[in-house]
């Protein structure tokens, strides 16, 4: 059976991503960091932090070895767009890769992510193959 | 209503006389008729708005009565309904937590039983196909009748070990009943507060009428729409499917973003 050639390379890049890398789940619902922390841990990433807004997360993101971000918007504190904005504003962090998974879905918001230099925007409610679809993307995007 | 209408309508018509006979009295040079004229129609004015005021105050009074929170009733020591709306709404959030928490304990839990059964089986299955293909001697069967042995009891165990998981990941969802019935509730009352304070606005602008108090509503528009920060975010879109502006979900946002070059 002959499969689309993007399904291919998609194999391909499943087994090149470094599943050891460190990443920083950041959401005010102890249950949403569960969930994303789960299917993380099911795509085979188990070295994960968790944070509950921008404000705890800074300190965490500035020790460093943080490899990716996957961060709500609408927090406590500083929001998701807010850690966003620092983070490409810092000289150390800006290519940190960052996965938006929140619930805002207007599409102005959407841009303004896009413009503060998101890597991947998943709204909620999410499905397992979404969050992993998004992740691969974001890896082959920067090889 | 009626009472009202007429009110108002005596205070235009007021009105309306005494400035002709003001503006007459005034060019006819007859300056003390003129000032008796201000002064008549300054009382017919106060008269309405001091029955408008008096009105207002009345229907606060029984709006505060409405909510509940009057000090002086019998049963003051009772919360407010407000707080109380709070308070289970606070509930509803603990329910949902624990439900959700739970629930992912038992998947937590099932996990690692059904994914270690499902790789033993393979292993098993793939010695066993060595087996039928007579690939092994006398020994390894020996070894391989007592892996499928112990794998046939322990299937059993931990099959009856998800099986309760998935009961009790159901039963976890009876939060879902109560939950239900404690928004209902606090709805209804925020449809009351709504109502009672449509009233004191309409009441209220019965006064300003006679007063002659006029807002900008431009700025305090311009007031509220500064309030939202979009930064903040919004939280989840209700109406999504029949918005404009917003997302309808995945596809959407990724249709969104490959036109901006994503």
């Amino acid at each position: 059976m002959t499969r689309p050639a993007h399904e291919r390379v998609k194999d391909c890049l499943e087994v090149e991503l470094d599943k050891n890398m460190k990443i920083l789940i950041v959401d005010d619902f102890s249950t949403m960091r569960r969930i994303i922390k789960n299917l993380l841990r099911d795509l085979g990433f188990t070295n994960t932090v968790e944070a509950d807004d921008g404000t705890t997360a800074l300190p965490i993101l500035n020790l460093g070895h943080i490899d990716f971000l996957v961060t709500d918007w609408n927090m406590p504190g500083m929001t998701g767009i807010e850690l966003l904005r620092h983070v490409r504003a810092d000289e150390k962090l800006k290519h940190l890769p960052v996965l938006m998974v929140t619930a805002e879905a207007k599409r102005e918001q959407i841009i303004e992510a896009a413009q503060a230099g998101v890597n991947g925007y998943v709204v909620k409610p999410f499905t397992a193959i979404a969050l992993k679809d998004k992740i691969e993307k974001i890896f082959e995007r920067i090889g | 209503m009626e009472h009202k209408d007429c009110t108002q309508a005596d205070f235009e018509s007021t009105l309306k006389k005494h400035a002709h006979e003001l503006v007459e009295s005034l060019e006819r040079g007859q300056f003390g008729d003129a000032v008796q004229l201000i002064h008549e129609l300054n009382q017919t004015r106060d008269r309405g708005l001091y029955r408008e005021v008096g009105k207002l105050t009345r229907e606060l009074h029984s709006a505060i009565v409405n909510f509940h929170i009057d000090p002086s009733m019998p049963q003051a020591e009772e919360v407010s309904q407000i707080t109380d709306a709070t308070e289970r709404l606070a509930y509803v959030v603990k329910l949902t937590e624990a439900a959700a928490n739970r629930t992912m304990d038992l998947v937590e839990n099932s996990t690692p039983l059904v994914n270690g059964l499902g790789q033993e089986a393979k292993e098993l299955s793939a010695d066993w196909g060595r087996f039928m293909r007579r690939e092994i001697g006398a020994e390894e069967f020996r070894e391989l009748a007592r892996r499928i042995d112990s794998f046939l009891t322990r299937s059993e165990t931990q099959n009856n070990i998800v099986s309760a998981n998935l009961t009790d990941i159901l039963l976890a969802q009876d939060f879902q009943d109560l939950t239900g019935q404690v928004i209902k509730r606090v709805t209804q009352l925020v449809t009351d507060v709504e109502s009672n304070l449509l009233k004191l606005v309409l009441m209220a602008s019965q006064v300003d009428r006679f007063a002659g108090i006029e807002h900008d509503r431009d700025a305090l528009r311009a007031e509220n729409n500064s309030q939202k920060n979009q930064a903040k975010g919004e939280g989840p879109q209700i109406h999504a499917d029949t918005r404009n502006d917003v997302v309808s979900g995945q596809d959407d946002v990724d249709d969104l973003l490959s036109s901006l070059g994503f």
